[in-house]
C-alpha cells in the first residue's frame, strides 16, 4: 500500500532523502516520499543499537528492497534513544507512511545548531525537481 | 510443473545395480542411517522428461540475446568444449604427479604469461575461482604488502567507488580494512576534488572499475593512480570490464598494481547461475612474493608447482584453481591470436551502435561515447507513464530477450545497464532496439500490457517483495504427508546396506 507523494511544511529535509522532526532537544528521523518510492517496497530496515551516537551527513543504518541496499544519512547528529520496532518488524510500513508509522529512529540531538542546515519543504521539493 | 518429489513412486527406479559382491564395508552401528534417504523414485524416461522440461524453460545465451550488462555474457565457442574434453585434460587427476601432468601445468602457464601480458603486469596467479574471491585475495595481498612495510596499522582505509559492484566494498569490509566512498562527477568519472580531499596517509588503496559500471572510461585515469601512488597506497582493478580494453589499453599502464580478471566474462564459458567462474589476479613486482601458492613455473623446458613462497599469503583455494576454466580460456584467446584486440574493438562498437539507437527513446545520464556497456535511465518514463525500469525489463522478456542488469549502477535512477557482447550480430542488435523502442510506445499507448509484463513466457509476474521477506527454500516433506512417506521398505533397506 503507496502512500500519496508528500513532503509535510512541518518537517525539515536532508539532500539525501531523509527527515527530521524536531521536537526540542530531540528529533524524529525517516526517509522520504521520493526516497522510499525510488526504492521500491522495502524488506529490510537495519537500524541502530539504542544509544549509538549517529553523525550529520553518515549512515546509521541500511534499508533494503528487493532492487538494492540503501544506506540511511542522519541529517542531524545525535543519540539512538528509540528504534520504531514497527518499522523493523513490518518494513512496508515505512512504505506506506514514510512521515508518521514509518518513522525510523529518535534521537536527542547533540548540535541543535546543525538544524539550520537542513532543508525546508518547498527547498527539498526544488532539489527534487532538480533532479 | 510438478517437482520431482511429487512424480515419485515407490519402488520404482531409473537404473538397477548388480549385486554387490564385495564384503559389507564396517560402519559403525551408531554412524548408519536408521531410515533410507528421500529421494524422489522415477524411471528413466520420466526423469530425463523432467530435467528437459525444466532445460526447456530456461533461458540461456544459446536461447537468445542476453545483453545483462556487468556479466557480459558471450557465446562460448564450442571449440572450447572439444580442447577441454581432451582425455589428457578431462581425466586428469590433480595429484597427478608433476611429470605426467606437464601438458597441463604448460596450459597454465602459457595462460599466466598472456594474462599478465593482457593486464601490463608481471605476475598471476590463477588461483582465485572467481571475481569476488580476486577481490579478497588481491585485498589480502594489499594488507600483506602493508604489514611487511610496517604500515598495517597506519594504512586501514581503502575507497570505493560509488558505482562500485557491491563485492568491491563487501570484498574491502571481509578483508579486515574500512570503507570510504568517493563520487562521481558529471562526466561520470571518479570526482576528483572528493578523491583529493580524502586520500592521506591513512589510505591503502582504492578499488576502480575501469570501464566503469557506466560504461565509461575514466578521463582522469593518469591523474587518479598519481594521487595514490603519492600517498603511497595501492591501486585495485575490478577487471569485471575487461572486455573494453583487452589489446588495446592495460590496468598496469594505467597504474593499477592488482588485477583481478573475470575468465568466464572476458574469455568465455559456458557461465551464468553461478558458475563454473575463473578470477585469476595479476600483479606488479613488489607484490609477487606475497601471492597464493603454488606458483606454475617453468625451468628450461619443465613446469612444476612452486610451494617455497617464504612470504606468501597461503592457498586460497583446493589444488591449482578451476582448471576446465582455464582450459576453455586458452583455447578462446589462442583461437583470437594477435587479434584479440578486435574482441574489444567489436564489443565496444556494439555497444554504441545500440547506445546511438536507443538515446532518443530512453534518457542518457551520461551523453559520451561508452565502452563496450552503457547505462540508460527508464526515469521518464516512470514520470510520465509510470513505467519503471522493472517493467520495461519484465516486457522485454515477451520479446524473446533476456532483461538487462536494472537499478544498478545506484547512482543512476531506474538504471537499466546494457552489455550487448563482441559475438552479436547487427540483426539481433536491430531487433533488441525495435523491441526497446516498441516498448517505449507501449508506456504511451499501453501501459497495462507492460506492467502486466510477462504474457508470454512460462510464469507471469513473481512477487519478488514475498520472495525476500518469506523465501521457501526447502522442500516441506510435512505438508505433503501422501509423498513423505518413506520409500517402500524393504527394498530400499536392502540397497542401503550394501546387500
Amino acid at each position: 500500500m503507496a502512500a500519496e507523494e508528500s513532503y509535510p511544511d512541518d518537517l525539515r529535509y536532508h539532500a539525501e532523502h531523509d527527515w527530521a522532526r524536531i521536537e526540542g532537544d530531540t528529533a524524529t528521523l525517516g526517509i522520504t516520499w521520493y526516497a522510499q518510492d525510488a526504492l521500491g517496497e522495502l524488506v529490510h530496515f537495519e537500524p541502530p543499537e539504542e544509544g549509538s551516537s549517529v553523525a550529520k551527513d553518515e549512515s546509521y543504518g541500511e534499508v533494503e528492497s528487493v532492487k538494492a541496499v540503501s544506506e540511511v544519512i542522519a541529517p542531524l547528529s545525535g543519540e539512538v534513544v528509540e528504534i520504531n520496532a514497527k518499522a523493523v518488524d513490518e518494513p512496508e510500513t515505512i512504505n506506506a507512511n514514510p512521515y508518521e508509522e514509518g518513522w525510523l529512529v529518535r534521537i536527542r540531538l547533540s548540535s541543535p545548531d546543525e538544524v539550520d542546515e537542513l532543508l525546508d519543504s518547498e527547498a527539498y521539493r526544488k532539489l527534487l525537481e532538480e533532479q | 510443473m510438478k517437482l520431482i518429489f511429487e512424480k515419485s513412486k515407490p519402488g520404482r527406479r531409473a537404473g538397477s545395480l548388480p549385486r554387490y559382491e564385495l564384503p559389507k564395508a564396517d560402519v559403525p552401528e551408531e554412524l548408519r542411517r536408521r531410515t533410507p534417504p528421500r529421494l524422489p523414485e522415477i524411471s528413466e524416461p520420466d526423469l530425463v522428461r523432467h530435467f528437459t522440461a525444466l532445460a526447456d524453460r530456461n533461458f540461456g545465451v544459446d536461447t537468445g540475446f542476453y545483453p545483462l550488462g556487468s556479466c557480459t555474457m558471450k557465446h562460448n565457442p564450442r571449440v572450447n568444449e572439444r580442447v577441454v574434453s581432451l582425455p589428457g585434460f578431462r581425466d586428469l587427476h590433480p595429484y597427478q604427479e608433476e611429470e605426467a601432468s606437464q601438458g597441463a601445468l604448460e596450459l597454465m602457464w602459457r595462460l599466466q604469461e598472456i594474462l599478465a601480458e593482457v593486464c601490463g603486469l608481471h605476475a598471476v596467479s590463477l588461483q582465485p575461482a572467481a571475481g569476488s574471491q580476486g577481490e579478497l585475495t588481491g585485498l589480502m595481498l594489499m594488507r600483506v604488502y602493508f604489514a611487511d612495510r610496517g604500515e598495517a596499522d597506519q594504512r586501514r582505509v581503502v575507497m570505493t567507488a560509488d558505482t562500485a559492484h557491491g563485492t568491491n566494498p563487501a570484498s574491502v569490509a571481509m578483508a579486515g580494512f574500512e570503507l570510504q566512498r568517493v563520487g562521481t562527477d558529471d562526466r561520470g568519472n571518479l570526482d576528483l576534488a572528493d578523491l583529493r580531499a580524502k586520500v592521506d596517509e591513512r589510505t591503502a588503496g582504492l578499488m576502480l572499475t575501469n570501464p566503469s559500471t557506466l560504461g565509461l572510461f575514466d578521463e582522469h585515469i593518469e591523474e587518479v593512480s598519481a594521487i595514490f601512488h603519492d600517498a603511497g597506497a595501492l591501486l585495485y582493478y575490478d577487471g569485471a570490464n575487461l572486455n573494453a580494453v583487452c589489446g588495446i589499453s592495460r590496468p598496469g599502464d594505467m597504474g593499477f598494481d592488482i588485477v583481478h580478471i573475470n575468465l568466464h566474462k572476458t574469455f568465455s564459458q559456458p557461465h551464468g547461475g553461478g558458475g563454473p567462474g575463473g578470477g585469476p589476479i595479476a600483479v606488479r613486482d613488489v607484490l609477487e612474493p606475497f601471492l597464493p601458492v603454488p606458483a606454475i613455473v617453468r625451468e628450461s623446458d619443465a613446469f612444476r608447482l612452486d610451494y617455497d613462497r617464504p612470504q606468501t599469503i597461503g592457498k586460497v583455494r583446493g589444488f591449482c584453481g578451476p582448471f576446465g576454466v582455464f582450459v576453455r580460456s586458452y583455447a578462446f584467446i589462442r583461437s583470437y591470436g594477435p587479434g584479440l584486440r578486435e574482441m574489444s574493438e567489436a564489443a565496444v562498437l556494439n555497444a554504441n551502435y545500440l547506445l546511438a539507437r536507443l538515446k532518443d527513446v530512453y534518457d542518457l545520464p551520461f551523453d559520451r561515447l561508452c565502452m563496450h556497456e552503457f547505462v540508460l535511465s527508464a526515469r521518464n518514463l516512470k514520470r510520465v507513464h509510470g513505467i519503471t525500469a522493472l517493467d520495461v525489463a519484465k516486457r522485454l522478456m515477451d520479446y524473446g530477450v533476456h532483461p538487462p542488469t536494472i537499478y544498478f549502477p545506484l547512482i543512476v535512477p531506474e538504471a537499466l545497464m546494457i552489455e550487448p557482447t563482441e559475438t552479436e550480430a547487427k540483426e539481433t542488435l536491430d531487433a533488441f532496439v525495435d523491441a526497446l523502442r516498441a516498448i517505449a510506445a507501449e508506456a504511451a499507448s499501453a501501459p497495462a500490457i507492460i506492467r502486466d509484463a510477462p504474457h508470454r513466457r512460462p510464469v507471469r509476474r513473481l512477487d519478488e517483495v514475498k520472495a525476500a521477506k518469506r523465501a521457501v527454500v526447502k522442500y516441506g516433506f510435512e505438508q505433503h504427508p501422501d509423498l513423505g512417506q518413506a520409500p517402500a521398505e524393504g527394498k530400499a533397506v536392502e540397497v542401503q546396506k550394501g546387500a
